[in-house]
């Protein structure tokens, strides 16, 4: 009967490991959801066959809302931008249910011509700050957007 | 015959009073040791009645973010007193009306990167937290396929108004499997009209089940007891049913203790609760006055 309980109680199953939530960080090879109508974004979404991260350019290489990314889509390499992120986010900054990119080439021009799923007000102002005079434009994704949140 | 007989109505009445006392515990926020004492005092069922009506009781359902955070840790009276008389501040600037989890809001915000310097979100209430100044409920909403949460603190000073747009409850304390259900559930259109319901109506209680998708999903909802999924057993397997089987905790419920921990003594509440309740019901007479004059005269200027 000993044997019996002790046999129960071993049945339950003890938790040693970490149970914390995870952070849903976007970071090396992440799997994206491309957002914008540009040919090879579509076509790569359709076939089933999301991009993924190979780079995000800031120092802690974790891409938060409006960081720039590379990805390797369909065999090739193209730059991007994050515009959605599955991540808590602070407070009054929407937090979305895929992580979203919207495909740019080196000056900043989207590849695509329309945004299909609503972009985050504080881009405005994250892509402002990020562009400079002479270098790349990037508030230029924020014109093909068709709803802001 | 007759001894059971005479014992019947006394084990009926212990039963009632048994069950009575749980559920008022449920609904209450209180303990059991308080509630115990009452019932010592006035035996008759019918002594019992003055404190359900008791109305500043009745407001740590309205204002749950009045009460402090019962972790003794995070007291310090002075702070919350502080922090009360904040709040009364702010709600008498901005009307922020009664609403649960459940409840489709619509919340408009001082926005410094919108357009229109205004930002609009509509959306279902799908979890409140935090007591305090520190205050937060999250709406969500599906907008163009896309799932969209947004997390708002209930005294932040950018909020310009809250609308409430269906007063209702649901089956569960928190909607976070939402997430994990068919879009159709979380999808409100943006230009909602509000439902307003007669006055003095109880609030109601949404009864609906929702469809969650395929696995994966983001938590284990099996194991959560959810009452407001149907077709949770059609995407378990066998192995995740004896999972849940040992990870039941139901002596939890009869846990005295931790419900105690949970939850602020009566005595406490009495206090807070007398603090606030004038101001409270001064502020919601006002806007009920206010209501009444701007829904007289909209019907006037639509004629017109």
């Amino acid at each position: 009967m000993l044997r019996n309980l002790l046999n129960r109680f071993k049945s339950v199953p003890s938790c040693g490991f970490h149970t914390s939530p995870c952070l849903n960080e976007v970071q090396l090879l992440t799997r994206l959801r491309v957002v914008d109508n540009s040919e090879i974004g579509k076509r790569a979404m359709a076939e089933g066959k999301p991009p993924k991260i190979i780079c995000v350019y800031n120092k802690k290489r974790i891409g938060y809302i409006g960081d720039r990314v590379m990805v390797a889509i369909k065999g090739q390499k193209k730059k991007g931008i994050l515009v959605g992120l599955k991540q808590t986010q602070n407070v009054k900054v929407p937090k979305f249910d895929s992580n979203n990119v919207v495909l740019i080439d080196d000056n900043g021009t989207p590849l695509g011509t329309r945004i299909h799923v609503p972009i985050p007000t504080i881009l405005r102002t994250i892509l402002k700050e990020k562009t400079h005079a002479k270098g790349a434009d990037y508030t230029k994704l924020l014109s093909i957007a068709t709803r802001f949140v | 015959m007759s001894l059971v007989m005479r014992k019947s109505p006394i084990e009926y009445f212990n039963a009632a009073k048994w069950i009575i006392r749980r559920e008022c515990r449920y609904l209450s926020n209180l303990p059991e040791v308080a509630e115990n004492s009452e019932v010592v005092e006035d035996k008759p069922p019918k002594g019992r009645k003055p404190r359900f009506l008791n109305p500043t009781l009745q407001y740590r359902h309205v204002y749950p973010e009045f009460l402090p955070d019962p972790n003794p840790k995070f007291r310090n009276s002075l702070r919350e007193k502080l922090e009360r008389a904040d709040m009364l501040k702010r709600r008498s600037q901005v009307d922020i009306p009664e609403f649960y989890v459940g409840t489709i809001l619509a919340v408009t915000i001082a926005d410094p990167h919108a357009q229109g310097k205004t930002n609009k979100f509509v959306g279902i209430c799908i979890e409140r937290k935090g007591c305090g100044l520190r205050a937060e409920f999250t709406l969500r909403n599906v907008i163009d396929h896309q799932g969209i949460e947004v997390r708002y603190e209930l005294y932040d000073p950018t909020i310009q108004n809250i609308q409430v747009l269906r007063l209702e409850k649901r089956l569960d304390d928190k909607l976070f499997y939402l997430r994990d259900a068919l879009p159709e559930y979380c999808t409100f259109p943006i230009d909602m009209d509000p439902e307003i319901l007669p006055e003095g109506s109880p609030v109601p209680v949404n009864t609906v089940q929702v469809k969650l998708k395929p696995r994966p999903w983001l938590e284990r909802w099996e194991r959560q007891e959810l009452k407001g999924v149907s077709n949770i057993e059609e995407h378990l397997k066998e192995k995740d049913r004896v999972r849940r089987e040992l990870r039941k905790t139901p002596w939890e419920k009869f846990d005295l203790m931790k419900d105690y921990r949970k939850t602020i003594p009566i005595e406490d509440q009495t206090e807070i609760w007398g603090e606030v309740y004038n101001q409270l019901q001064q502020m919601r007479v006002s806007r009920k006055k206010m209501s009444k004059q701007r829904t007289f005269t909209a019907p006037k200027t639509q004629l017109g």
